[in-house]
């Protein structure tokens, strides 16, 4: 019996020894070892991070996945499952099909307006020469504004009655009534998203710039006389990059980020106004307590961003050319 | 093929106090390679830019052919130019990079093939035209660069230091073939560089610059054997021209206290000038301390002083070098310059008496 514990402390020392081994191991190549001389330590000083994601990521998936498929009691008094009818009933809707055409339709508006005017805007600050620096801040500093200020500020130049730009409508003729008119107030949020969003793309627009060798721009100088051939020829292509970068963040920007802005615009209006996807869900869920329509809405949404990455990195990023 | 003229042609910046280039005249002929060499800072650089039309022109004019071209595009001045860094773009493969420039000149698709192949045969390139620059090495991105130039059958190639990127070895080969093409295809060149030994082996003409001005004109050796002020002699040659203080006193040149050569010049202090491979060690002459050998194979450069100033000797000799030897200097290859100017003066070998007015 004596034996037997010796050869049970024996082992467990063992076990402890090759434990301690193991978390105080030197890494068998030191030159391949950058910074740590423990292996537990950078998992130390990701948990933050970890945790960050877990908490406020996956977890709120796996939540909204499960009460896809039950109808919840309004007052949190039980929940009743039903399988995929939640998402039969979000799909089959003609309110939901509305929705979805409309957040297609203000991605792209949104998404080609503040690429547009934000490349514009940095080849032309690009080439000026005195005074650049001002013109620069004068052109990053709405990116400063927090998204629901402006959608105040926004809202302020299209109020219905004191807003100048429902005075300069009216001066072409156009009864400008914002909150009522489903395409009024389209234009408007689609004119306070991009607005917001120019900035961002300016700054990564003028970088991808300045970051175009002189000497390849002077090549082109001495290729070619038009200044629009240069720029579709050597300049854009050497942007491709970023604006593709540029268009992944956009598309998320509209889908997703413009939430604060039609949050401002649309509180307090009539039912029949334009709202994205993203506004919808909150909309049934929080306004309308119909938690598991909403989930259902959320998770579709889920898959339909997905399905979108995928395709933008699988088709469009072979036509990139990076450095 | 056309020839080219630099007439007063200078440049300020704007905001600055002085001129970076002032009073450049030129002449180059049809099929000329003319280098410009210079220190950096010296200006060379701006010059080659002002012909191509990268930087405006503040004074004087620039003609290709007959054109005066100071107000036309780069693109219309009908010059091709190759890089330091060969500026090619990142995004074409080799074929599109040369073609690049002709599609933008309206050439038909067959002149354009024709011509890629031509010079991808002249430059070997035919197997990389496919590829994309950064799949190749320094020496092949610089043969697309010189493709690139040459499929435009311009007015005149202009060289930014084209080679300074790549390693000694390929410098000394694509030297010679820069060389080679050029004399092939009889278009004018104009060619930056710092480096005197490539300005010496490439040019039919230097243009030595320093501090934006022409210090002189002429063919290499024209340059070597007759330098114009003490700046070009210092700066054409390796090892460079040793400069020292020297009098003419009593119709001789002498060096402390050494007379080296009869001389008629005015008495006075003067510079003396003296080339590594016409100083000898011999068993007479003037007292030299040996500092240190530096051993080249066929010959070895030893720097040592005469009276405390630095000079170079070039001895082919094979026993060791002492501390203390004896140099004899060839009196018929010195090189006297102005004290004060730092110009060049003519030396009169044999007293000549004043002419009687």
């Amino acid at each position: 019996m004596t034996d037997m514990t010796v050869r049970t402390r024996s082992a467990d020392r063992a076990l402890l020894l090759r434990l301690r081994a193991w978390y105080s191991a030197e890494t068998p190549n030191p030159a391949k070892r950058v910074q740590f001389d423990r292996p537990l330590t950078p998992w130390l000083f990701l948990m933050p991070q970890l945790a960050v994601v877990v908490i406020f990521f996956y977890w709120p998936s796996v939540q909204a996945v499960t009460s896809s498929f039950y109808i919840e009691d309004p007052f949190g008094f039980g929940a009743t499952f039903v399988g995929m009818e939640n998402y039969t009933g979000a799909v089959t809707s003609s309110q939901y099909a509305g929705t979805a055409a409309f957040t297609a339709f203000f991605c792209i508006v949104v998404t080609a307006l503040s690429l547009g005017l934000g490349l514009l805007l940095a080849v032309k600050a690009d080439k000026v020469i005195r005074g650049a620096s001002s013109y620069k801040t004068a052109l990053i500093s709405v990116y400063a504004i927090a998204p629901p200020v402006a959608g105040l500020i926004g809202m302020m130049f299209f109020d219905m009655h004191m807003g100048p730009i429902k005075d300069l409508a009216a001066f072409f003729g156009h009864d400008l009534r914002v909150g009522i008119d489903y395409w009024d107030t389209a234009g408007a949020l689609v004119t306070i998203s991009v607005w917001k969003q120019i900035p961002y793309n300016f700054i990564f627009f003028l970088s991808g710039l300045q970051a175009v060798p002189v000497s390849v721009r002077e090549a082109a100088l001495i290729d070619a006389r038009s200044g629009w051939r240069r720029f579709r020829d050597v300049t854009l292509p050497l942007l491709a990059p970023t604006a593709f970068f540029l268009l992944v963040i956009n598309i998320t920007y509209a889908m997703f980020d413009t939430f604060p802005i039609f949050d401002v615009v649309l509180k307090d209006k009539p039912a029949n106004n334009p709202m994205t996807l993203v506004y919808k869900v909150y909309l049934d869920g929080f306004k309308g307590n119909d938690i598991g329509g909403s989930s259902a809405q959320s998770v579709i949404l889920m898959v339909v961003v997905a399905a979108l990455t995928v395709m933008q990195f699988r088709f469009l990023e072979r036509r990139v050319h990076y450095g | 093929m056309a020839h080219l003229s630099l007439r007063g042609v200078g440049k300020t910046y704007a905001g600055g106090t002085s001129a970076a280039v002032s009073g450049i005249d030129i002449e180059i002929a049809d099929g000329e390679f003319i280098v410009l060499v210079g220190p950096s800072g010296c200006g060379k650089s701006t010059l080659l830019r002002m012909v191509a039309g990268l930087e405006t022109i503040s004074t004087g004019e620039v003609r290709i052919g007959d054109r005066v071209v100071n107000q036309l595009d780069p693109a219309e001045r009908d010059i091709a130019m190759v890089f330091q860094n060969y500026a090619l773009y990142p995004h074409m493969s080799v074929r599109d990079n040369m073609a690049y420039g002709l599609k933008n000149r309206g050439q038909s698709k067959a002149v354009i093939a024709e011509r890629v192949a031509e010079a991808a045969r002249m430059l070997e390139l035919g197997p990389y035209l496919d590829r994309k620059p950064r799949a190749l090495s320094g020496g092949q991105r610089q043969r697309v660069a010189m493709g690139r130039a040459i499929v435009r059958q311009p007015a005149a190639f202009l060289f930014d230091e084209p080679l300074s990127n790549l390693d000694a070895k390929l410098r000394v080969s694509m030297r010679m073939e820069i060389r080679k093409l050029q004399k092939r295809l009889g278009t004018t060149s104009l060619y930056v560089t710092h480096d005197q030994l490539e300005a010496m082996t490439l040019a039919d003409r230097l243009v030595v610059l320093n501090g934006g001005r022409v210090e002189q004109i002429g063919a290499p050796l024209e340059i070597y054997r007759k330098p114009a002020s003490t700046f070009v002699a210092s700066f054409i040659g390796a090892p460079a021209m040793s400069l020292l203080d020297a009098h003419v006193e009593g119709g001789a040149i002498t060096l402390e206290d050494h007379a080296l050569a009869r001389i008629g010049n005015p008495a006075g202090p003067v510079i003396l000038g003296l080339r590594a491979e016409d100083i000898r060690i011999a068993d007479h002459g003037i007292p030299m301390a040996v500092e240190h050998v530096e051993e080249l194979g066929a010959q070895r450069i030893v720097h040592g002083t005469i009276g405390g100033q630095p000079l170079a000797v070039i001895d082919t000799g094979e026993a060791a070098v002492q501390d203390a030897v004896l140099v004899s200097i060839d009196p018929d290859r010195l090189h006297l310059f102005d004290t004060a100017t730092g110009r060049r003066i003519e030396k009169h070998l044999h007293p000549t008496p004043e002419p009687a007015l």
